[in-house]
C-alpha cells in the first residue's frame, strides 16, 4: 500500500503500522479526543478502538458530535485534546492530504467539472501513480460499483444512485486503510437505500477494509455495522454490537433512542434468588431477571421491547409460557397501528399505564387480530425485561 | 383556464420588453451612428452631409444614398493615429484586466471564506465607494498622486525615496485609477461564484491527496471560471472605451480610442470619422463577447 502514496510520511509509516497491527493493536485508536467550537463542546473526551476490517457505525441525533468526530479522523478539524492513532502513529495534527484515510461525503462532493473517470482517477493522480496503473485501477473501480459505460459522463448527467456509486468508487480507489462514510445513503430513496446497504456490506467484506459510517438512521446502523457507537452530547453513550445495544441498552436514553420501548418507572421492592421485584406506578409489581450489573435500591425503570410483549385473550397459552410468564397484565386495546408485517397495539392497562405490543401478522386473514376496546391479557417473561437506572 | 389568460398578456409583454428596449436604445441610435459614419464632414448644421430629408422626394433620397461612402473607414485604416489608439486601448484593457483579476481574485476568495455575517459587511465595503461620485474619486487620486501628494509624502517620510516621484500623467497612475475604479466589477461576480461553491468539494480534493495549491488549481479555480469570465468581460469592455481615467491620470502622448473619439467629435468637429471610429470599436468589442458566448454555450452543452 505504501508505494501508492509516495512522498507522504503517513504512507511511509503505514508499512511499520502493519507490523504493529499484527501485534494485536487496533487499527484506529482514539484517545480522549475533544473539540470545542467557541463555547460549544462538540466532541467531549471520546476514546474508542476500532479493529482492522471492522464495520463501525457512529450513531446519534443531529448535533451529537458524530460528524465532528468523523471530520477529525479525516483531518478537516484538528482535535483540541487527545490523540488519534492510526496503526500506532499519531495523525491527530496531520493534514487531510497526508492521511491514508478517504471519505465518502454526505452529498458526494463529486467534482462537477470532471467526468466519472476523472473523478475516480483524481486521488490516484495525486498519489503519482503511473498512467497505465491509473487506467487499470479506474476500470477496476468502475466494474466494482457497476458503472461500466458511464465513464465519460459528468456528475450532473447521472442519477442519484449512480452519483453515490461514483463517490464510493472515488473514495475506494486509493485503497485507504480506513474509509469514512458520512451519511452515505441519506440522499437515496428507501428501496435503493436498502439495496445499497447490502452492497456496501458485501463490498466491505470482500475488500476486507475498515469502514466507519456516520448515520442518524438506527436501522441503517443496525443492519450494516459490526459495532455501533451511540453518541450523545459529544460523548460516547455506549459502544456495543447491534444486538447488545438493542437488548441490553445501558441507559434509559439509549433504550428510548434505539427502537421502541415500554418504560415503567418504579422502585426495587424485593430480591428473590435471581429475580427482582420492582413496584411500578403504572404496571404494578413486575418480576424481572436480576441485571448483570448491580443496581441500587433507588429509582429504577423497567424496559420491555414491544415485540417481547405477548397478547392473548385469556392469558399465557403455551406450556413454557405458563412456567416463566410471571408478568401478566390485564387491559383493553386502545389503539391499533397496522404496519404490514406487524401490528402495534396500544394496551390501556387496568393498572393505569399504556403498554405497546408488536405482534407479527403471521396469518393473512385477520382471525387473530384484536379489535379496539377488546379485553386482552399482556404478558412477558422476566428475562425480556431490562432494568435501567432512572 | 381563465387564470392562464390573465397571466398570459403581462407575461408576453415582459418577454417583448427587452427587445423593445434594445430596438429603441441600441438599434436606432446605432443606425444613426452608422449613417453618420458613412457621411462626409461639412461646415453646416448638422456638421455632415448628405442629410436624409424625407420631404424632398424620392429622387433626392436616392441621391443622398448614393453620396454615402466608406471613405472614413479607409481613413481609420490608413492613419497610424487610429490604429495606435486601438492597439493601445486593447493593451491597456488587457493589462488592466489581468491586474484586476490578480488583485480581485484573492479578495473575492477571502470574502467567500469569511463567516456569513462578515460576508455582508465585506460586500458593503466593496460597494461603498460607489456612493461617492466617480469623478470626485478620480480627482482624489490626482490629489494623492500629485508632486506633494499623500503618496509622495508617505514615501519620503519612510525614506523609501529621496525625491518626490512623478506619478501623475504616467501609465502607472492610469492603471492605479482603472484598477481602483473597476475592482468591484471584478470582485462581485467572482465572489458570487466562489460563495456558492460547495466547501465539501475542496475538502474532497484534500481528502484525495491534493495539497492546498492543487486543491485551488484543480478544483476551486476551474469551478470559478464562470465568475472569472463575467468579471473579465465586465472590466475589459468598458476599459477599452475608457475616456475619463486616461484623460485625467495618464500622459497625453499616447491616446486611447475613447480619447481619440472625443478629440474627433468635440475638437475637430468631425462627426463622421468619430462615428466610424465608434463603429470599429464596437466590432472590436463584439469579438471577445461572441467568443465568450460560444465557450459558455459549449460548457452548457457538455453539462447536458
Amino acid at each position: 500500500m505504501a508505494e501508492e502514496l509516495p512522498g507522504t510520511n503517513v504512507a511511509a509509516d503505514t508499512a511499520g503500522g502493519d507490523a504493529f497491527l499484527a501485534a494485536g493493536q487496533p487499527l484506529l485508536r482514539i484517545e480522549g479526543v475533544a473539540k470545542t467550537f467557541g463555547t460549544f463542546r462538540a466532541v467531549d473526551g471520546v476514546s474508542l478502538d476500532i479493529g482492522a476490517g471492522e464495520f463501525f457505525a457512529l450513531l446519534g441525533p443531529s448535533g451529537c458530535g458524530k460528524t465532528t468526530l468523523l471530520r477529525m479522523l479525516a483531518g478537516f478539524e484538528a482535535p483540541d485534546e487527545g490523540r488519534i492513532l492510526l496503526g500506532g502513529k499519531d495523525i491527530g495534527q496531520a493534514l487531510p492530504h497526508e492521511r491514508p484515510i478517504n471519505m465518502m461525503f454526505q452529498n458526494y462532493a463529486l467534482f462537477p467539472h470532471l467526468s466519472v473517470r476523472d473523478n475516480i482517477a483524481f486521488g490516484l493522480k495525486r498519489a503519482g501513480m503511473p498512467r497505465a496503473d491509473i487506467a487499470a485501477r479506474v476500470a477496476e473501480m468502475v466494474a466494482l460499483v457497476k458503472l461500466e459505460g458511464l465513464e465519460k459522463r459528468k456528475p450532473d448527467q447521472l442519477s442519484g444512485g449512480q452519483r453515490q456509486r461514483v463517490a464510493l468508487a472515488r473514495a475506494l480507489a486509493r485503497r485507504p486503510q480506513l474509509l469514512l462514510l458520512d451519511e452515505p445513503l441519506a440522499a437515496l430513496d428507501k428501496k435503493l437505500r436498502e439495496n445499497t446497504q447490502a452492497e456496501l456490506m458485501e463490498l466491505q467484506r470482500r475488500l476486507g477494509m475498515t469502514f466507519i459510517i456516520v448515520t442518524h438512521d438506527q436501522e441503517e446502523a443496525m443492519t450494516m455495522a459490526d459495532r455501533i457507537g451511540v453518541m450523545k452530547s459529544g460523548k460516547l453513550a455506549q459502544v456495543a454490537s447491534p444486538r447488545e445495544l438493542y437488548e441490553a441498552p445501558r441507559s434509559r436514553w439509549i433504550a428510548e433512542f434505539v427502537g421502541d420501548i415500554n418504560l415503567f418507572d418504579g422502585e426495587s421492592k424485593l430480591r428473590d434468588g435471581r429475580r427482582l421485584v420492582i413496584g411500578t406506578r403504572d404496571a404494578g409489581a413486575l418480576v424481572v431477571a436480576e441485571p448483570r450489573e448491580a443496581v441500587g435500591t433507588g429509582k429504577l425503570a423497567v424496559a420491555i421491547r414491544p415485540e417481547k410483549v405477548k397478547l392473548s385473550r385469556h392469558g399465557p397459552v403455551s406450556e413454557a409460557g405458563r412456567e416463566t410468564a410471571i408478568n401478566t397484565l390485564d387491559g383493553v386495546i386502545a389503539d391499533i397501528c397496522y404496519l404490514g408485517g406487524t401490528t402495534t397495539y396500544k394496551v390501556k392497562l387496568d393498572t393505569g399505564g399504556m403498554l405497546q405490543a408488536s405482534v407479527a401478522n403471521s396469518a393473512r386473514l385477520d382471525v387473530d387480530a384484536y379489535s379496539l376496546n377488546q379485553h386482552v391479557v399482556a404478558w412477558f417473561t422476566p428475562d425480556d425485561c431490562v432494568v435501567l437506572q432512572s | 383556464m381563465s387564470s392562464r389568460r390573465i397571466f398570459a398578456r403581462p407575461a408576453r409583454f415582459a418577454a417583448i420588453a427587452p427587445y423593445v428596449w434594445m430596438a429603441l436604445f441600441f438599434l436606432v441610435p446605432f443606425a444613426f451612428v452608422l449613417k453618420i459614419s458613412l457621411s462626409q464632414t461639412a461646415i453646416a448644421q448638422p456638421p455632415y452631409e448628405p442629410v436624409f430629408d424625407l420631404t424632398a422626394g424620392w429622387d433626392a433620397l436616392k441621391a443622398a444614398f448614393a453620396a454615402l461612402s466608406v471613405d472614413n473607414f479607409r481613413l481609420l485604416g490608413s492613419d497610424d493615429i487610429y490604429v495606435f489608439a486601438y492597439v493601445r486601448s486593447l493593451t491597456v484593457a488587457l493589462t488592466a484586466t489581468a491586474l484586476l483579476l490578480l488583485i480581485g481574485y484573492p479578495i473575492a476568495y477571502g470574502m467567500a471564506r469569511l463567516p456569513k455575517r462578515w460576508q455582508a459587511v465585506a460586500m458593503i465595503l466593496v460597494i461603498v465607494p460607489f456612493w461617492t461620485s466617480f469623478l470626485i474619486r478620480i480627482y482624489a487620486w490626482i490629489n494623492i498622486l500629485q508632486h506633494d501628494g499623500l503618496l509622495n509624502q508617505i514615501l519620503l517620510a519612510l525614506h523609501l525615496v529621496s525625491q518626490p516621484v512623478v506619478w501623475l500623467s504616467t501609465d502607472t497612475a492610469m492603471y492605479i485609477g482603472i484598477v481602483y475604479s473597476y475592482l468591484p466589477f471584478m470582485i462581485l461576480p467572482l465572489y458570487a461564484t466562489l460563495a456558492k461553491m460547495e466547501p465539501a468539494l475542496e475538502e474532497a480534493a484534500a481528502d484525495l491527496g491534493a495539497p492546498p495549491w492543487q486543491v485551488f488549481w484543480l478544483v476551486t479555480f476551474p469551478l470559478s471560471l464562470p465568475g472569472v469570465g463575467a468579471g473579465v468581460l465586465l472590466c475589459f469592455i468598458p476599459v477599452v472605451g475608457e475616456f475619463v481615467i486616461p484623460d485625467l491620470l495618464a500622459g497625453s502622448n499616447a491616446l486611447m480610442i475613447g480619447q481619440t473619439l472625443w478629440l474627433e467629435f468635440f475638437t475637430n468637429k468631425d462627426w463622421p470619422v468619430a462615428s466610424a471610429a465608434a463603429i470599429v470599436l464596437l466590432v472590436v468589442l463584439l469579438v471577445p463577447l461572441l467568443l465568450y458566448e460560444r465557450v459558455q454555450k459549449r460548457q452548457l452543452e457538455q453539462g447536458r
